[in-house]
Protein backbone atom coordinates (compact mmCIF):
# COMPACT_ATOMS: atom_id res chain seq x y z
CA UNK A 1 0.00 0.00 0.00
CA UNK A 2 2.71 2.56 0.76
CA UNK A 3 4.41 1.49 -2.59
CA UNK A 4 0.94 2.52 -4.16
CA UNK A 5 0.71 5.59 -2.51
CA UNK A 6 4.39 6.63 -3.47
CA UNK A 7 4.19 5.55 -7.16
CA UNK A 8 0.56 7.69 -7.60
CA UNK A 9 2.17 10.39 -5.84
CA UNK A 10 4.81 10.81 -7.77
CA UNK A 11 2.60 10.42 -10.83
CA UNK A 12 0.55 13.31 -9.50
CA UNK A 13 3.71 15.62 -8.96
CA UNK A 14 4.75 15.12 -12.86
CA UNK A 15 1.47 14.67 -14.22
CA UNK A 16 -0.08 18.41 -12.62
CA UNK A 17 3.33 20.38 -13.33
CA UNK A 18 3.69 19.03 -17.06
CA UNK A 19 -0.34 20.44 -17.44
CA UNK A 20 0.42 24.03 -15.78
CA UNK A 21 3.89 24.12 -17.83
CA UNK A 22 2.13 23.80 -21.29
CA UNK A 23 -0.98 25.84 -19.74
CA UNK A 24 1.49 28.54 -19.72
CA UNK A 25 3.77 27.73 -22.63
CA UNK A 26 0.79 27.73 -24.62
CA UNK A 27 -0.53 31.30 -22.79
CA UNK A 28 -3.60 29.57 -23.45
CA UNK A 29 -5.55 27.93 -20.71
CA UNK A 30 -8.47 26.72 -23.54
CA UNK A 31 -5.97 25.40 -25.53
CA UNK A 32 -3.46 23.80 -22.99
CA UNK A 33 -6.79 21.83 -21.41
CA UNK A 34 -7.16 20.37 -24.64
CA UNK A 35 -4.04 19.05 -25.41
CA UNK A 36 -3.09 17.82 -22.20
CA UNK A 37 -6.52 16.26 -22.58
CA UNK A 38 -6.16 14.40 -25.62
CA UNK A 39 -2.66 13.44 -25.73
CA UNK A 40 -3.07 12.44 -21.91
CA UNK A 41 -5.99 10.43 -23.61
CA UNK A 42 -3.50 8.77 -25.99
CA UNK A 43 -0.81 7.92 -23.39
CA UNK A 44 -3.90 6.22 -21.33
CA UNK A 45 -4.88 3.73 -24.20
CA UNK A 46 -1.13 3.12 -24.94
CA UNK A 47 -0.58 2.42 -21.02
CA UNK A 48 -3.93 0.29 -20.54
CA UNK A 49 -2.74 -1.93 -23.66
CA UNK A 50 0.77 -2.58 -22.52
CA UNK A 51 -0.58 -2.94 -18.80
CA UNK A 52 -3.13 -5.77 -20.79
CA UNK A 53 -0.32 -7.61 -22.03
CA UNK A 54 1.68 -7.47 -18.97
CA UNK A 55 4.53 -5.33 -20.57
CA UNK A 56 3.99 -2.45 -17.91
CA UNK A 57 3.69 -3.68 -14.50
CA UNK A 58 1.47 -3.46 -11.76
CA UNK A 59 3.52 -0.53 -10.55
CA UNK A 60 4.03 0.99 -13.38
CA UNK A 61 1.22 1.34 -14.59
CA UNK A 62 -0.13 3.29 -11.03
CA UNK A 63 2.50 5.43 -11.74
CA UNK A 64 1.40 6.17 -15.05
CA UNK A 65 -1.89 5.18 -15.59
CA UNK A 66 -3.29 6.30 -12.18
CA UNK A 67 -0.60 9.03 -10.88
CA UNK A 68 0.37 10.51 -14.28
CA UNK A 69 -2.35 9.87 -17.24
CA UNK A 70 -5.19 10.58 -14.41
CA UNK A 71 -3.21 13.78 -12.95
CA UNK A 72 -2.04 15.03 -15.92
CA UNK A 73 -5.40 15.60 -17.62
CA UNK A 74 -7.79 17.22 -15.95
CA UNK A 75 -12.07 17.71 -16.07
CA UNK A 76 -12.65 20.13 -13.47
CA UNK A 77 -11.21 22.75 -15.76
CA UNK A 78 -12.61 21.96 -18.15
CA UNK A 79 -16.04 22.32 -16.76
CA UNK A 80 -15.22 25.85 -15.30
CA UNK A 81 -13.58 26.74 -18.60
CA UNK A 82 -17.15 25.90 -20.55
CA UNK A 83 -18.60 27.69 -17.64
CA UNK A 84 -16.57 31.33 -18.38
CA UNK A 85 -17.17 30.42 -22.19
CA UNK A 86 -20.74 30.54 -21.66
CA UNK A 87 -20.91 33.24 -19.15
CA UNK A 88 -19.09 35.44 -21.98
CA UNK A 89 -21.93 34.22 -24.30
CA UNK A 90 -19.39 32.63 -26.71
CA UNK A 91 -21.75 29.79 -27.36
CA UNK A 92 -19.87 29.03 -30.41
CA UNK A 93 -16.53 28.29 -28.48
CA UNK A 94 -17.88 26.46 -25.71
CA UNK A 95 -19.72 24.00 -27.92
CA UNK A 96 -16.65 24.05 -30.29
CA UNK A 97 -14.64 23.22 -27.09
CA UNK A 98 -16.91 20.17 -25.58
CA UNK A 99 -17.45 18.33 -28.89
CA UNK A 100 -13.92 18.26 -30.07
CA UNK A 101 -12.81 17.45 -26.00
CA UNK A 102 -14.68 14.73 -26.33
CA UNK A 103 -15.05 13.23 -29.92
CA UNK A 104 -10.97 13.93 -30.45
CA UNK A 105 -10.29 12.47 -26.79
CA UNK A 106 -12.45 9.43 -27.09
CA UNK A 107 -11.65 9.03 -31.44
CA UNK A 108 -7.90 8.56 -30.03
CA UNK A 109 -8.69 6.02 -27.35
CA UNK A 110 -10.18 4.06 -29.96
CA UNK A 111 -7.65 4.37 -32.61
CA UNK A 112 -4.73 3.58 -30.25
CA UNK A 113 -6.66 0.28 -29.40
CA UNK A 114 -7.69 -0.69 -32.98
CA UNK A 115 -3.86 -0.34 -34.29
CA UNK A 116 -2.89 -2.10 -31.15
CA UNK A 117 -5.22 -4.86 -31.53
CA UNK A 118 -6.76 -4.05 -27.42
CA UNK A 119 -9.06 -6.93 -26.41
CA UNK A 120 -11.24 -5.65 -24.46
CA UNK B 1 13.53 32.42 -11.54
CA UNK B 2 12.81 30.99 -7.77
CA UNK B 3 9.27 32.50 -7.45
CA UNK B 4 8.60 30.13 -10.53
CA UNK B 5 9.54 27.06 -9.39
CA UNK B 6 7.60 27.78 -6.25
CA UNK B 7 4.69 28.29 -8.24
CA UNK B 8 5.49 24.85 -9.93
CA UNK B 9 6.42 22.96 -6.21
CA UNK B 10 2.81 24.72 -5.52
CA UNK B 11 0.83 22.55 -8.31
CA UNK B 12 3.35 19.43 -8.04
CA UNK B 13 1.74 19.26 -4.28
CA UNK B 14 -1.56 20.01 -4.90
CA UNK B 15 -1.19 17.60 -7.71
CA UNK B 16 -0.10 14.53 -4.95
CA UNK B 17 -2.77 14.82 -3.04
CA UNK B 18 -5.78 15.60 -5.60
CA UNK B 19 -4.20 11.86 -7.19
CA UNK B 20 -4.49 10.08 -3.77
CA UNK B 21 -7.64 11.32 -3.37
CA UNK B 22 -8.93 10.63 -6.90
CA UNK B 23 -7.55 7.02 -5.72
CA UNK B 24 -8.80 6.66 -2.60
CA UNK B 25 -12.03 7.68 -4.03
CA UNK B 26 -11.83 5.12 -6.54
CA UNK B 27 -11.41 2.49 -4.14
CA UNK B 28 -14.36 3.21 -1.97
CA UNK B 29 -16.53 3.21 -5.07
CA UNK B 30 -15.03 0.07 -6.26
CA UNK B 31 -18.07 -1.79 -7.48
CA UNK B 32 -18.57 -5.03 -9.86
CA UNK B 33 -20.69 -2.99 -12.17
CA UNK B 34 -19.39 -1.67 -15.72
CA UNK B 35 -20.06 2.20 -14.46
CA UNK B 36 -17.44 4.20 -13.43
CA UNK B 37 -18.94 5.66 -10.04
CA UNK B 38 -15.98 6.36 -9.04
CA UNK B 39 -14.42 8.65 -11.54
CA UNK B 40 -18.06 10.22 -12.00
CA UNK B 41 -17.94 10.95 -8.41
CA UNK B 42 -14.55 12.45 -8.31
CA UNK B 43 -15.29 14.41 -11.84
CA UNK B 44 -18.47 16.20 -10.50
CA UNK B 45 -17.23 16.96 -6.68
CA UNK B 46 -14.03 18.65 -8.43
CA UNK B 47 -15.89 20.57 -11.22
CA UNK B 48 -18.50 22.11 -7.50
CA UNK B 49 -15.16 22.69 -5.78
CA UNK B 50 -13.22 24.06 -8.60
CA UNK B 51 -15.83 26.91 -8.89
CA UNK B 52 -16.20 27.59 -5.86
CA UNK B 53 -12.39 28.43 -5.45
CA UNK B 54 -11.92 30.61 -8.85
CA UNK B 55 -14.46 32.75 -8.14
CA UNK B 56 -14.68 33.35 -4.50
CA UNK B 57 -13.14 36.46 -3.41
CA UNK B 58 -12.95 35.44 -0.16
CA UNK B 59 -10.24 32.38 -0.93
CA UNK B 60 -8.65 34.58 -3.75
CA UNK B 61 -7.93 37.51 -1.33
CA UNK B 62 -6.75 35.58 1.96
CA UNK B 63 -4.49 33.33 0.39
CA UNK B 64 -1.11 33.31 -1.43
CA UNK B 65 -0.52 33.14 -5.04
CA UNK B 66 1.64 29.45 -4.70
CA UNK B 67 -1.50 28.31 -2.24
CA UNK B 68 -4.20 29.78 -4.55
CA UNK B 69 -2.86 28.00 -7.47
CA UNK B 70 -1.54 24.41 -5.52
CA UNK B 71 -5.18 24.18 -4.88
CA UNK B 72 -6.74 24.94 -8.08
CA UNK B 73 -4.52 23.88 -10.77
CA UNK B 74 -2.64 21.35 -8.64
CA UNK B 75 -4.90 19.52 -6.38
CA UNK B 76 -8.62 19.72 -8.03
CA UNK B 77 -7.13 19.61 -11.39
CA UNK B 78 -5.42 16.33 -10.83
CA UNK B 79 -8.68 14.88 -7.92
CA UNK B 80 -10.04 15.09 -11.35
CA UNK B 81 -9.47 13.37 -14.78
CA UNK B 82 -10.37 13.18 -18.70
CA UNK B 83 -8.10 10.17 -19.71
CA UNK B 84 -9.72 7.58 -17.45
CA UNK B 85 -13.23 9.52 -18.40
CA UNK B 86 -12.29 8.93 -22.47
CA UNK B 87 -10.90 5.56 -21.39
CA UNK B 88 -14.15 4.26 -19.64
CA UNK B 89 -16.33 5.86 -21.84
CA UNK B 90 -14.74 3.39 -24.76
CA UNK B 91 -14.75 0.47 -22.45
CA UNK B 92 -18.45 1.00 -21.94
CA UNK B 93 -19.39 1.62 -25.31
CA UNK B 94 -18.09 -1.75 -25.78
CA UNK B 95 -20.60 -3.67 -23.30
CA UNK B 96 -22.93 -1.42 -23.03
CA UNK B 97 -23.30 1.80 -25.49
CA UNK B 98 -26.40 3.21 -24.03
CA UNK B 99 -24.91 3.09 -20.45
CA UNK B 100 -21.65 5.42 -22.43
CA UNK B 101 -24.04 7.89 -23.36
CA UNK B 102 -25.29 7.81 -20.09
CA UNK B 103 -22.00 8.54 -18.74
CA UNK B 104 -20.97 10.56 -21.17
CA UNK B 105 -23.78 12.85 -20.40
CA UNK B 106 -24.07 13.15 -16.63
CA UNK B 107 -20.02 13.81 -16.58
CA UNK B 108 -20.32 16.69 -19.11
CA UNK B 109 -24.00 18.53 -18.18
CA UNK B 110 -23.72 17.45 -14.76
CA UNK B 111 -19.55 19.01 -14.82
CA UNK B 112 -20.72 22.17 -16.36
CA UNK B 113 -23.70 22.47 -13.58
CA UNK B 114 -21.65 21.92 -10.55
CA UNK B 115 -18.81 24.28 -11.82
CA UNK B 116 -21.57 27.30 -12.12
CA UNK B 117 -23.15 26.21 -9.03
CA UNK B 118 -19.65 26.49 -7.48
CA UNK B 119 -18.95 30.26 -9.13
CA UNK B 120 -22.76 31.23 -7.75
CA UNK B 121 -22.26 30.03 -4.29
CA UNK B 122 -18.61 31.71 -4.35
CA UNK B 123 -20.45 35.07 -5.71
CA UNK B 124 -23.17 34.51 -3.32
CA UNK B 125 -20.91 34.56 -0.28
CA UNK B 126 -19.34 37.97 -1.05
CA UNK B 127 -22.95 39.45 -0.86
Amino acid sequence: MIMNILLISLGGFLGSILRFYISIKLDKRLVGTWLANVTGSMLLGVSIYFHSIHMISDYLWLFLGIGFCGSYTTFSTFGNEVVQLLLMKDYRTATLYIVTSLFVSILVVLTVFVLLGYKF
Amino acid sequence: MPNRLNLYLGVGIGGVIGALGRYAISILFESDSYFPFGTLVANLLGCLLLGFLLNSPLIKNNVSNIVFIGLTTGLIGAFTTFSTFALETVHLAYHHLFLAFVYVGISVLGGIFLSFLGFRLANKRQA
